[in-house]
């Protein structure tokens, strides 16, 4: 994995020493709340409804366990005993005091760790796929590439006061596990005739309040090109961005208003001017940065484990959990496991300091010192002997983490909503849990297969609800919460923005209501093949509307 | 009717104006405000020590009186004067009830 050259670890120990400064002139009055404010979120440091709110930054959701062990020992020793995975790879500690952050950000140095790029209108942390460099479909690895936009965006002066946030994903694999088409440039790793690296390159996607899909701009972005590229995309998107409106800066409203054609004109042009310019990627430094990233050693096993065959036929819960959260590694006899944070009717994401004690304990005991963080708040060893399955599938039981549920209805995205967020309009993990109790009974859960619910508790779309298979927005009405329901959203390679069903519903009503879709659905799917979001696309929405509504 | 609101700077804990004029830490210690002046004379107070870096986002917000006690009427109000709906371990919910 990435270590941090000088030139990092010097940018990140400056930085922790303003913020210092910064909190000491806030305390003694000589920066009123209006200044502080935009640097304090320039290092994560948010108020929030009970008590200011730090974000970590994680990039591309890659970190090793003497990381994972640092975010154990502040959720105990500065927060209140655990940490919260966030739907963009980041973890947020919902209890720091303003006094201890500066010490907080001294310790997370400590292990190549800061809170930089995880608010305000910068370019933010760059998000990949959970299973980059594991996964057996990748054309190849995303995070060095992920590494390189972070060097180049990390305090870059010129894109430090964009019109808002800007957020960048990339994909090494033709099965788009990173949503890149609903970031503000998407990038999807290919290769052309010739057999050289490229990306297939998206600009203009977002969720929020204007939901779009990211609009192709390029089919094949050369390697050598990704900097000057995103450079040519971001000064098009920092010199004609709004910023009348804030509601209106993403750039996706850019590309809409200006039109596709025009705009890919400007960037091309900009990119034109800069192209061979310092920009330009030495082959020899992606290869250098490539390095880092390389797979740990790995022996060629059996595609098949003794030990996990037998175990599956005697334990119901390991079969589950085999079924599920195991992908396809692309080393026979490995595979990549996903630890869900999603027990049934918990708290989607939300991890205790002994359980990330145990999650780094476990990846350097069985999965060569790797962790990742997905965008589905779940915590992934991405490289893991199929023979040692067993035995770390008890180590996750004893540590109440081996929910067998990746990918399925209880595998919930939630945003922290209400119960925590300053914005939420309404709360979004009662409602996951509930529907996580609901649904929970493990045979039932496989029998439903694979269905995407993700929550929202306010418009921003925290919870990515556009995207999900099943879509559920908290809003406010007449002072109470109510919640509406879209369907057939996916975030994968077939990305679609979800349909608003109809009228929304009341807390109460919302768990009967999503339990109708889903026996609408069985009802009617042709196949246990057919999956609940392919079984919408046959279908369309009248099945379901009738169900919730009756017939018009 | 309405109660003055605000996060301490240091710990960012959800404080009321108090009827003595400080902040009290318990909902139930709010001082009550009724009619534009009291209220604005009291949000002045709040912004006041704002102002000498005590607390940060004042604001006002609405309540009721029921039976003697102060109840907020917006759902994130409520949320804010207990704690998450969701760790009832922690917010003021898990506190001691005292001041």
């Amino acid at each position: 994995m990435y270590r941090y050259d000088e030139f990092d670890a010097s940018f990140v120990s400056q930085r922790t020493e303003q913020f210092k400064d910064q909190v000491r002139r806030r305390l003694a009055g000589e920066l009123s709340e209006d200044e502080f404010k935009p640097l304090r979120l320039m290092n994560g440091l948010y108020l929030q409804l009970h008590a200011y709110m730090l974000r970590v930054a994680i990039p591309y959701g890659t970190l090793n366990s003497r990381q994972m062990r640092k975010l154990a020992y502040i959720a105990r020793t500065y927060d209140k005993g655990y940490g919260h995975f966030t739907t963009r790879q980041n973890i947020q500690f919902n209890w720091p005091k303003l006094e201890d952050t500066p010490k907080i950000l001294e310790e997370l140095a400590e292990v190549e760790m800061h809170a930089i790029q995880t608010s305000g209108n910068c370019i933010r942390n760059v998000t990949a796929d959970h299973f980059a460099g594991a996964a057996a479909d990748e054309i190849a690895d995303p995070r060095p590439y992920a590494e390189i936009l972070r060097q180049w965006s990390s305090l870059h002066p010129e894109f430090s006061f964009l019109p808002r946030k800007f957020k960048i994903a990339i994909t090494g694999a033709p099965n788009d596990r990173a949503a890149v088409q609903v970031h503000d440039i998407g990038l999807q790793l290919t290769r052309n005739d010739a057999g050289e690296t490229g990306f297939v390159v998206f600009v203009g996607g977002g969720l929020g309040r204007t939901p779009m899909i990211g609009r192709k701009v390029r089919d094949f972005l050369p390697e050598e090109d990704l900097l000057a590229y995103s450079e040519a995309i971001l000064r098009v998107y920092n010199r004609y961005g709004r910023r009348d409106n804030k509601y209106k800066a993403r750039i996706k409203i850019l590309v809409h208003e200006t039109g596709l054609e025009e705009l890919k004109a400007d960037i091309e042009q900009e990119f034109e001017k800069i192209r061979f310019g310092v920009l330009r990627l030495p082959e020899e430094e992606v290869r250098r940065i490539e390095a880092y990233f390389a797979p740990p050693p790995l022996e060629v096993g059996a595609a098949t484990s003794a030990a996990v065959e037998a175990r599956r036929a005697s334990d119901a819960g390991f079969a589950q959990f085999a079924a599920h959260n195991l992908n396809p590694h692309r080393v026979p006899g490995y595979t990549s496991v996903t630890l869900s944070m999603k027990p049934i009717g918990g708290i989607p994401g939300d991890a205790s300091d002994a359980q990330m004690d145990v999650m780094a304990d476990l990846a350097e005991q069985y999965g060569h010192d790797e962790i990742r963080i997905s965008h589905e708040q779940n915590v992934i060893l991405p490289h893991v002997k199929l023979d040692d399955l067993p035995a770390l599938y008890d180590e996750l039981v004893a540590a109440g983490i081996a929910e067998g549920n990746a990918g399925l209805i209880t595998d919930i995205i939630a945003c922290p909503g209400m119960d925590f967020c300053a914005l939420a309009t309404a709360r979004s993990i009662p409602v996951a849990q509930r529907i996580s109790e609901r649904f929970g009974a493990a045979e039932r859960q496989a029998e439903i297969g694979e269905l995407k619910i993700k929550i929202s508790g306010c418009i921003n779309a925290c919870g990515h609800h556009h995207v999900g298979h099943i879509g559920i927005l908290g809003l406010e009405k007449k002072g109470e919460e109510f919640y509406q329901v879209t369907l057939g959203g996916s975030a994968n390679e077939n990305t679609s923005i979800g349909e608003i069903v109809g009228r929304g519903f009341s807390s109460e009503e919302v768990v009967d209501a999503i339990e109708k879709l889903v026996d609408t659905y069985l009802g009617l799917r042709s196949g246990k093949e057919e999956t609940f979001l392919d079984a919408y696309r046959r279908l369309g929405e009248a099945p379901f509307k009738e169900a919730l509504y009756g017939a018009a | 009717m309405k109660v003055v609101t605000a996060n301490r700077l240091l710990s960012g804990e959800v404080v009321w104006l108090g009827e003595n004029g400080r902040w009290v830490e318990r909902i139930t210690l709010a001082g009550v405000f009724d009619g534009k002046e009291a209220v604005a004379e009291a949000l002045a107070l709040g912004l006041a020590s704002k102002d000498r870096q005590e607390v940060v986002d004042v604001y006002e917000m609405d309540v009721t009186v029921e039976d003697g006690v102060i109840v907020p009427v917006r759902l994130r109000e409520k949320i804010r004067a207990t704690g998450p709906t969701t760790h009832r371990d922690l917010g003021k919910q898990a506190q001691a009830v005292s001041a």
